[in-house]
């Protein structure tokens, strides 16, 4: 018997010095040899289309530029969260409608979570009545394409609500609500608006001149909101260490609003209500029927998906949580906020950000009801007017990628900080 | 991913940009059918009837080129297009031509590389509200909400117009006729703005025309076309002069009525260059010499279809004003038959 059949001293395989065959036939190289020549084909079929585009385009004498940009663009947009008129450029449109589509997607995601949270966690209440209606909810939006939603509330708007016209008069068919301050009309929702007596002006930004007035407001919230949280926190220290919790919410209160009323006293803060002036209501806040017809189809039929991803996180947390929870003698409202739904969040987190991804994208639809995002501007009417298919279809989808890159970034950096700490 | 989706827009367009420079002419003749663009439905230019048979101005110039090359008026595929999708339509080589209410501009015509063969109405920009309302002229619309067609010269004439007299407005932009009309009902907007001649088909098919006004500025000079792409010359040809025979029909006495027994051969040699008698001018264009006359035949010379579809004795009431012969002080103008 040789020593070699004794599994406890089998040699090594000899050394043998590479081969090009070896590529091909050894298990070690063959999969990367796979790999590189499938990537190599990928290559070719992309420079290819490339240069069958580029070929083309130069056939039918067409260049590939986007000097449009710079070109005057020549028509008007009804919301302008920045000053724009018909004289400005394509890019100048195209920025509005970026705007707009941003505005768009955080309202309807605010919406979207809101109502998502709160179906979610109705949907399981032991309240007969109320979990069937939550169920009804989630079933009826989410089982009617999105497109169909915004079209029936731009209709609803339109076709049910007064026009200005209807306001006028001794005796008017249709009146103002809460004390002639907000207006519903079939063009839209007037809303009083803010406006301060001694106004800071402005700073530029790039291409952007955002109001120093509001900068500030929004400085002056986020401080208030961390100097609260430092007092909760501070709250909880002594709590862990007396088992007594300092009364906070009068400290809460101040230092939240407190900053906020100085502030808005300090620079003459009124509040400028809209009223009925030639054709349409003039003054406050225009919310036009395409906002409000987006963000309410958006919002609420993304909800229904969101309750639905809440749910899913709630029953994966283990029965026995909540059951310690009430052993420990919480109330079922505190075990839901203390135990259960910070666990949850971990389930719920990564399917809400392919959500909140939805919500973005589906903006685009905003074409279907005169709502002029990025893809009524610079994938509308500047495409049309410029006949820049290509070019403005690529810019579109880069920024449409960007910004879904940039969203999802960020929820998942709040994903990792929600994520069980394993130690 | 990035990657990707570029590399899947760039073979989308790639991919269909290589149809553009083939001959049109034979292509419709193996296919046995015109690809015709036409608006999504406009009384009057273009609509399909009860029957789901496409009626109209626009319409009856798909059909007499159809008649021409291919003897057979009913052989058109009609395309319908909106404002945003006609270019691309016929720069993709979905559609061989486009016969809807498109404005004559430089930009189109040299940016776009588009061919406008001639002008097929002479239209301009109006403005209609409703009666109730009062106004009795444009300069009163200050402040209007206006609701507009997106991706048409439309919106640049409107912007312009209320800029240059120092007004505001606040425009609802909507993607088709129909979807305005129904807007503009709905009371959504004071005003409703597009070429007069689409204000006078859309007023004619509300229930109570009587009730809307068109105001009397016309803000804009919106020569109609019909439209092919850049590139073969021979399809412009035949198009072009489709349309010129039906003007000169007009101005010749030649009808959809005598055309038969004229093509025999008359004293004219103008009519009889035109309608294949004398000349050979049908081979120039790769055609027959019969051509002008099935195009003529298919459903009259320029002033019967105008009679027929748009003209005073229809719902929709058109005058001929500017598309009157330049005989009889209009614009309409073809050139020699030579």
């Amino acid at each position: 018997m040789s020593t070699s059949s004794d599994p406890r001293t089998k040699p090594a395989p000899p050394k043998r010095s590479f081969e090009l065959s070896m590529l091909l036939y050894d298990q070690r190289y063959r999969s990367i040899t796979i790999q590189v020549f499938f990537l190599f084909l990928l290559m070719l079929f992309a420079a290819w289309l490339v240069d069958n585009t580029v070929n083309n385009l130069r056939a039918l004498g067409r260049d590939f530029s986007f000097a449009f940009l710079n070109a005057p663009a020549g028509y008007d947009i009804s919301q302008r969260p920045i000053e724009y008129n018909s004289q400005m450029t394509h890019g100048r449109a195209a920025l509005v409608g970026l705007l707009n589509t941003l505005i768009l997607a955080v309202m309807a995601c605010v919406l979207a979570t809101v109502l998502g949270v709160i179906a979610g966690v109705l949907r399981l209440s032991n309240n007969w009545i109320v979990g069937r209606l939550m169920t009804v909810y989630v079933e009826v939006f989410r089982n009617i394409p999105t497109l169909l939603w915004i079209l029936i509330f731009g209709a609803i708007m339109t076709e049910a609500m007064p026009a200005p016209s209807a306001f006028r008069g001794d005796t008017p068919a249709a009146s103002m609500l809460f004390n002639d301050s907000i207006a519903i009309t079939n063009r839209g929702v007037y809303v009083p608006s803010i406006l301060f007596e001694r106004d800071l002006g402005s700073f530029q930004l790039g291409p952007v001149a955002p109001s120093i007035s509001w900068v500030l407001v929004i400085l002056i919230v986020a401080a208030s909101i961390w100097a609260n949280k430092k007092i909760i926190d501070h709250a909880t220290r002594v709590q862990n260490a007396t088992g007594i919790r300092p009364k906070t919410w009068w400290k809460s209160i101040l230092v939240l609003l407190g900053p906020l009323a100085l502030y808005f006293i300090a620079l003459g803060a009124h509040l400028e209500y809209p009223e009925l002036r030639g054709f349409n209501f003039a003054g406050g806040t225009h919310l036009r029927n395409s906002l409000i017809a987006m963000w309410l189809g958006l919002g609420i039929y993304t909800g229904a998906f969101v309750a639905e991803n809440v749910r899913s996180g709630i029953l994966a947390i283990s029965r026995g949580q909540t059951e310690a929870a009430f052993a420990l003698g919480l109330q079922p409202g505190k075990t839901m906020r203390l135990v259960v739904l910070p666990q949850a969040l971990r389930v719920i987190i990564p399917p809400l950000i392919s959500q909140y991804l939805n919500i973005t994208k589906n903006t685009s639809l905003g074409l279907a009801v005169g709502y002029m995002d990025l893809r009524s501007t610079l994938g509308g009417i500047t495409i049309n007017q410029t006949g820049r298919e290509l070019e403005g279809m690529l810019l579109m989808m880069l920024i449409y990628l960007a910004i879904s890159l940039i969203i999802s970034g960020a929820m998942n950096v709040y994903n990792s900080r929600v994520t069980l700490k394993e130690r | 991913m990035k990657k990707s989706i570029i590399v899947a827009a760039v073979a989308a367009t790639g991919l269909t940009a290589g149809i553009a420079n083939a001959q049109t002419l034979s292509q419709i003749q193996e296919r046995g059918e015109l690809n015709c663009g036409v608006s999504t439905g406009l009384a009057g230019f273009s609509a399909p009837d009860a029957n789901g048979v496409w009626q109209g101005f626009d319409v009856d110039k798909c059909r007499a080129v159809a008649a021409a090359i291919l003897d057979d008026p009913m052989a058109v595929n009609f395309v319908p297009t909106t404002g945003q999708t006609r270019f691309s339509a016929l720069a993709s080589g979905e559609v061989d031509m486009l016969a809807r209410n498109t404005t004559w501009t430089f930009t189109r015509d040299i940016d776009l590389n588009l061919t406008f063969v001639g002008t097929n109405y002479y239209d301009g920009q109006g403005f209609m509200v409703p009666r109730e309302i009062g106004v009795s002229s444009g300069m009163e619309l200050d402040g209007a909400t206006v609701c507009i067609q997106t991706g048409t010269t439309t919106e640049l004439n409107l912007a312009d117009f209320f800029r240059a007299n120092g007004m505001s407005y606040e425009p609802v932009p909507i993607e088709t006729n129909a979807e305005a009309q129904q807007q503009y009902l709905a009371g959504a907007c004071d005003v409703y703005t597009t070429d007069v001649s689409g204000l006078a088909a859309t007023r004619a098919s509300f229930a109570d025309p009587g009730e809307h006004v068109i105001l009397p500025e016309v803000i804009s000079k919106e020569p109609l076309g019909l439209v092919v792409r850049d590139g073969d010359k021979q399809w412009e040809g035949i198009v072009r002069w489709t349309l010129m025979a039906l003007i000169a029909a007009e101005e010749l006495g030649v009808t959809s009525a005598n055309v038969a027994e004229l093509a025999e051969g008359t004293d004219s040699p103008e009519i009889n260059r035109l309608l294949g008698a004398e000349g050979d001018f049908g081979a120039m264009l790769g055609l027959d010499s019969e051509w002008a006359v099935r195009a003529i035949a298919a459903a009259g010379n320029y002033g019967e279809i105008f009679a027929a579809n748009i003209g005073e004795q229809t719902p929709i009431g058109l005058a001929r004003g500017l598309n009157a012969q330049w005989t009889q002080g209009g614009l309409m103008y073809a050139p020699p038959f030579r």
